[in-house]
């Protein structure tokens, strides 16, 4: 049905959907399509209870003789080693902090989704099956998202059978609220620090199984290298940040759930450290990665305010309720004390596009809508190398109607929070926002049973790609984390370990030894380059390109540039990088070094990604393909695909030999595809 | 702004440190840990090892940060150091940066310390003892609104360590007793009150931290402000438990 | 050794078999039963002491009235001596239980901040340690001045509880050695009332906490300030 409308590129060109583009023709090569052979057929209510009841069991006896690394203590990983160890596994759960429960997955705020129909507002499982999948733009499987949608409920029991405090009505019974522009009110939530408590749950969980002695914690622990042996994850090669010694860990399964990679923008609301070095050195070993190029644009995080920025701060999006988003008409008032500004020279862009939704159109919307009024130099806020990047949201008339108090109320800890990273009072000045990178889509490829092309590496988490499609609704990250570590991993991946005990590997074991050699000469190759940058300059500069080109809005020319970009500087970054002190003590830099000479080859994935996705769906937006009134512009016919890359290997000279693209094609058997319209 | 700072260098553990004087160009807007990441990039182009110290979220919630500053845990306000803004200080301060010093926290490097402590704390008894699957209806239990929001408010705890930092003889009995308050409201919590109040005490004696005075720099210093109430209710629970032959 | 970590097995181990008796808080529940005690004592000691205002005989008969309570259930000066008794138990209870925690307490900051500055705490409660040892001192030279030895300063009749006190209160300096100890006293109070019913779990709610607050600075002055009356008013001839 996208058929129907024409497109106009932004130089004017007006062209047909049906003609065939191949732009990133000579970035990569074409692979065999992949597909999922795990998921069984049949009704969608019952494929996970057939999946269940097929996936053969481990005998309880014998899973002390069997063992799992977890990499990874956020909602994915923390719950899945738990509940491993509860069901007796021998387990060795790994994380870069010195706490598990200091994964990132503390910082969300919003809140978790789950079909229990409290309310009583006629949501179900198929209710929010069918908003996941419209919200990820018909471009996630139905099987997943399916099952995503009914073990919804059951983390909620497990959550609170644990304490976790959500809020709770005077009755004493659970609260709930609609987020991220539902009908349906299916959020729970504790506070503004949802995330936080769940992991704190999770974690608590964990420790309990490290008390038992089921679970082995290594915490400042960093994976570097997959062991693959014969085929199969056997195990993998981390680093002790204290003591710098590499180790090897040699188990019958490998999970990765690392988390997302945000932060190959530099700047992002993810945590400092968050990185994509577990996923990428598993794409090296084989593991397809798919979609790489979907990224989540938040659009109320705190404007960047200088150079020295290292990171960026969301605030709930629940301000958007009330806040009221505009900048001056005038380039000539953009300096100006907003106060000053008087109404009629203020443009309240979202509500003038889009009459209906206003403010709350969704968050890629409101993002891109933002980018667009600061690119016309409407921007307001200090000027960052030559442009002023953000808009406001105003308070004034929400004040006015419902009084100081209220908002208060609703908002005092965010209006706190932004008072202190800013130093202005928002009661007084309008806040100032602009769109942050948030969330990855994109992940390593996986089946219905979580597992990755690699047979034994499981992956859970922000770091797979399965359920959320081209976009994530707000409050379902928190929901597929906990979904995937509780209730779905340690069923599915009992069927894997059935077959074993696998064949005994021996730390000598050639593939072993090579992993270990790798893992050596790439800590001494930083140490030993002694350049004159420092890590962190180059991290910035990949995140400008990748933000510049890569960001909100997407063209193939840009993307091109990009690559070529990110290809000159990797090699510099390889040539003169600066990483002083040793390997054999605690040395950041070399964390860093590491973590991000893998942004690099993943950038440069990502780009080419985008590049071959000539349509905008969810949060990739191609500036080729927009209806005439610049909304996203799917194209189904082309691109109702996963695209699953595989890793090429490097030419001699460290160059990029093109990846391989299979593509995984989707099938709607039980919803339409639409498309979305917010006027 | 020109800042001065003396910044505790350790190498390892095993080695003395010592504070070091340096000079770094600030701005107000940026964050204290932001104003450290500057100092790192000179010491990088001048051939220094830069500083350790510890951040991830950088939002004031994971608890990873913290530092000294100028004697106070976290610094002068009232959050933690990664939400400390140089707005804070004036041009040409001098200002102190140690690490946290408490016996259970050995200094790992510079200004990174183990806490792991904190961790074992937990794994001694600070969950509910309920299996993956074997939870009832989240609506099989009302909690009343008020005992939900207290337990809220007290399980906001990040694990940061300040608490410890900030009291003079290096208790930790803010962070078990909000663990112990969290749990202890909720109806999950009751089934192994008494044990769990009675194994968490032991493992924080056992950690070595001292035994709480009531001054209260704890609670001053916790940028999450957990109140003192909490080591009453600490205390309550674990005198209950002693009545019940713990 | 200074880069391998031993690993977490090997020196950071979960305790087992852990008893409520014999933690921490046990201590400090003991030091706060013990502080109680000594609360009620202190508060029934100043009551004598104020008779001293009622004169020479109205004293020495309070004097002799505590040794003869219980009578004839119990024997002459049995009371006293029960209440003694109970007292030098609590001594030994309060004084070990806070050598103990002190001990602990120094070895939990081996290594002391370079800068330190304090956001709320109050003097008194930082001070309990040294403050509680300055009582202790006083309590040693209190015993053998009224008690024990009864050593008369001015070479007086020592077997005149009246005459006693008001032979040494006549000296200043014993009367500002008695004074600085009341302050010490007065601070002990002001901290220990708080926190005592911290220790045994009452303050459960900021209210009872302000409660707490201002019941340590009541008994504080009410205690200190009774007891420094007689001295003060001996000193300069009120009490002759
Ligand atoms: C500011 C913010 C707010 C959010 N709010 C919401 C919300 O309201 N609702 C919602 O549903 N979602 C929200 N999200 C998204 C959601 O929080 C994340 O997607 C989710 O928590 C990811 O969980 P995870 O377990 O997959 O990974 P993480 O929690 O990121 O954990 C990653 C783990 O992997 C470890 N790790 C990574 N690499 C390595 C390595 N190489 N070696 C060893 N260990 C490694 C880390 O130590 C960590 O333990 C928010 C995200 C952000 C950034
Ligand atoms: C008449 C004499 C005394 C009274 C009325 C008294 C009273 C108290 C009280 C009520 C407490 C609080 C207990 C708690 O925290 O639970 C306390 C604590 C303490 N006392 Fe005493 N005490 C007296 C004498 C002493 C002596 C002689 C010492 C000598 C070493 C001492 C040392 C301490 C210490 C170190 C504390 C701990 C501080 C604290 O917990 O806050 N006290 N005292
Ligand atoms: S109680 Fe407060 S200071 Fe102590 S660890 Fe928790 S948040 Fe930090
Ligand atoms: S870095 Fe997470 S709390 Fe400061």
């Amino acid at each position: 049905m996208t058929d129907a409308h024409r497109t106009t590129t932004p130089d004017g060109i007006v062209q047909g959907s049906d003609e065939q583009h191949d732009d990133a023709a000579g970035y990569y090569v074409d692979g065999e399509p992949i597909a999922d052979t795990k998921a069984p057929g049949g009704p969608l209510a019952e494929r996970w209870s057939t999946r269940q009841f097929d996936a053969k069991i481990v005998n309880p006896a014998n899973r002390r003789k069997v063992s799992a690394i977890i990499v990874g203590t956020g909602l994915a990983g923390a719950s899945a080693a738990a509940t491993m160890g509860e069901a007796g596994y021998v387990v060795k759960s790994f994380c870069y902090q010195d706490s598990p429960r200091r994964a990132h997955s503390i910082a969300a705020q919003g809140g978790i989704n789950a079909a229990k129909n409290y309310k009583g507002d006629g949501d179900s499982v198929h209710r929010l099956f069918y908003d996941t999948i419209k919200g990820g733009d018909y471009r996630s499987r139905e099987s997943n998202v399916y099952r995503l949608a009914e073990v919804s409920v059951n983390i909620i029991d497990q959550c609170v059978a644990q304490g976790v405090p959500f809020a709770r009505e005077y009755g004493g019974l659970l609260d709930n609220r609609s987020f991220g522009g539902v009908q349906v009110s299916r959020t729970f939530y504790a506070r503004g620090q949802t995330g936080q408590q769940l992991l704190l749950g999770a974690y608590q969980a964990l420790e309990r199984q490290i008390a038992a002695g089921t679970v082995h914690c290594y915490t400042r622990h960093e994976m570097l290298e997959l062991i693959v042996v014969d085929g199969r994850a056997r195990g993998i090669i981390a680093r002790d940040l204290v003591s710098g010694e590499i180790e090897t860990h040699l188990a019958d399964v490998v999970v990765l759930a690392s988390g997302g990679y945000g932060n190959v923008f530099y700047l992002s609301t993810n945590a400092m450290n968050s990185n994509v070095t577990a996923s990428w050195r598993a794409h090296r070993k084989g593991a397809l990665m798919a979609n790489p190029c979907y990224t989540q644009i938040h659009p109320t995080c705190i404007p960047v305010t200088g150079t020295h920025q290292s990171k960026l701060t969301l605030m709930s999006e629940s301000l958007r309720n009330d806040g009221r988003i505009w900048v001056p008409k005038k380039k000539a008032d953009c300096d100006k004390d907003p106060r000053d500004i008087p109404e009629e020279d203020r443009d309240y862009y979202l509500e003038r596009i889009y009459p209906a939704f206003g403010n709350l159109v969704p968050r890629d919307i409101a993002s891109r809508q933002a980018k667009n009024v600061c690119d016309e130099g409407r921007g307001v806020g200090p000027e960052v190398e030559g442009v002023r990047r953000g808009v406001y949201l105003d308070f004034a008339d929400a004040m006015e109607r419902l009084g100081r108090p209220a908002i208060e109320a609703k908002y005092g800890n965010l209006f706190d929070m932004y008072a202190r990273i800013t130093g202005e009072d928002p009661y007084q000045v309008p806040m100032r926002i602009y769109p942050a990178v948030h969330y990855v889509m994109g992940g390593l490829w996986v089946d219905y049973d979580l597992q990755s092309t690699i047979p034994g590496l499981f992956v859970t988490g922000e770091a797979n790609f399965s359920d959320h499609g081209a976009n994530r609704l707000g409050a379902s990250a928190l929901m597929q984390g906990l979904a995937d570590g509780y209730f779905v991993l340690p069923n599915t991946i009992r069927d894997y370990l059935s077959a074993s005990p696998f064949e005994k590997i021996a730390e000598d074991h050639p593939a072993v030894v090579e992993a270990q050699q790798a893992v050596r000469e790439r800590v001494d190759k930083f140490l030993s380059t002694n350049g004159t940058r420092s890590v962190d300059s180059y991290h910035r500069e990949l995140g400008n390109i990748m933000w510049e080109y890569c960001g909100m809005e997407r063209t193939a020319d840009g993307l091109r540039k990009a690559i070529d970009l990110i290809r000159t500087l990797r090699q510099d970054f390889h040539r003169n990088v600066r990483v002083l002190g040793s390997g054999e003590n605690i040395n950041q830099s070399l964390e860093k070094a590491g973590r991000v000479a893998d942004f690099f080859e993943l950038g440069e994935l990502m780009c080419i990604d985008a590049l071959n996705r000539r349509e905008s769906c969810g949060g990739h937006f191609r500036g080729e393909s927009q209806t005439e009134d610049g909304e996203a512009l799917r194209h189904d016919d082309q691109y109702a695909y996963v695209a699953a890359w595989a890793w090429p290997g490097q030419g001699e000279d460290g160059e990029s030999l093109p990846p391989v693209l299979h593509k995984e094609h989707l099938n709607y058997e039980f919803t339409e595809m639409k498309q979305r319209s917010y006027k | 702004m020109i800042i001065n700072l003396k910044v505790w260098r350790q190498d390892s553990p095993a080695v003395e440190g010592e504070l070091v004087s340096y000079q770094v160009e600030a701005s107000e807007d940026m964050s204290f840990l932001e104003m450290l990441d500057v100092l790192n990039e000179d010491l990088i182009g001048k051939g220094e090892e830069p500083v350790v110290f510890e951040s991830d979220c950088r939002e004031g919630i994971c608890g990873s940060c913290g530092l000294m500053i100028n004697g106070q845990a976290h610094g002068p306000e009232v959050t933690t150091s990664c939400q400390l803004h140089m707005r804070s200080f004036k041009d040409g301060d001098e200002i102190v940066v140690e690490p946290w010093r408490a016996d259970p926290f050995p200094v790992l490097k510079d200004l990174m310390v183990d806490r792991s402590a904190f961790d074992r704390l937990i794994a001694s008894g600070g969950y509910v003892s309920v299996n993956t699957g074997a939870a009832p209806d989240a609506h099989a239990v009302p909690v009343p609104k008020p005992n939900a929001d207290r337990a809220f408010d007290v399980a906001t705890c990040i694990g940061c360590g300040a608490c410890v930092a900030a009291c003079p003889n290096g208790s930790a009995s803010l962070f078990l007793g909000a663990k112990i308050t969290h749990l202890s409201e909720l109806p999950q919590g009751q089934a192994e009150r008494d044990q769990r109040v009675v194994n968490m005490v032991g493992q924080h004696d056992h950690e070595g931290f001292g035994g709480c005075t009531n001054i209260g720099e704890c609670t001053a210093a916790c940028p999450k402000g957990i109140p003192l109430d909490v080591i009453s209710r600490l205390n309550s629970d674990l005198r209950t438990a002693l009545r019940h032959g713990r | 050794m200074a880069t391998t970590r031993p690993s977490p097995d090997q020196t950071r181990t979960l305790v087992s078999g852990a008893h409520a008796a014999r933690t921490t808080i046990a201590l400090k529940l003991a030091m706060a039963v013990s502080g109680l005690i000594f609360i009620a004592f202190v508060l029934g000691h100043m009551y004598g002491n104020l008779k001293a205002f009622a004169g020479h005989d109205a004293f020495n008969d309070y004097a002799h009235h505590l040794r003869t309570l219980g009578e004839p259930v119990l024997p002459y000066g049995g009371l006293l001596w029960i209440i003694r008794v109970g007292l030098i138990a609590s001594l030994v209870v309060h004084v070990t239980s806070a050598v103990l925690l002190w001990k602990r307490a120094s070895s939990a900051r081996q290594h002391k901040y370079a800068v330190r500055k304090y956001r709320s705490s109050t003097l008194s409660s930082r001070t309990m340690r040294w403050g509680g040892l300055t009582i202790l001192l006083f309590l040693v030279w209190h015993l053998l001045n009224f008690s024990i030895g009864k050593v008369n300063p001015q070479g007086g009749p020592t077997n005149d509880p009246y005459d006693l006190l008001v032979d040494t209160f006549e000296v200043w300096w014993l009367t500002l050695i008695y004074l600085v100890a009341m302050v010490a006293l007065g601070m002990h109070l002001r901290h220990g009332t708080w926190s005592a019913s911290q220790t045994l779990g009452l303050t459960n709610s900021a209210r009872s906490r302000r409660t707490a607050n201002l019941a340590g600075i009541t008994l504080a002055v009410v205690v200190a300030g009774g007891f420094s009356l007689v001295p003060i008013f001996t000193l300069f001839g009120v009490i002759s």
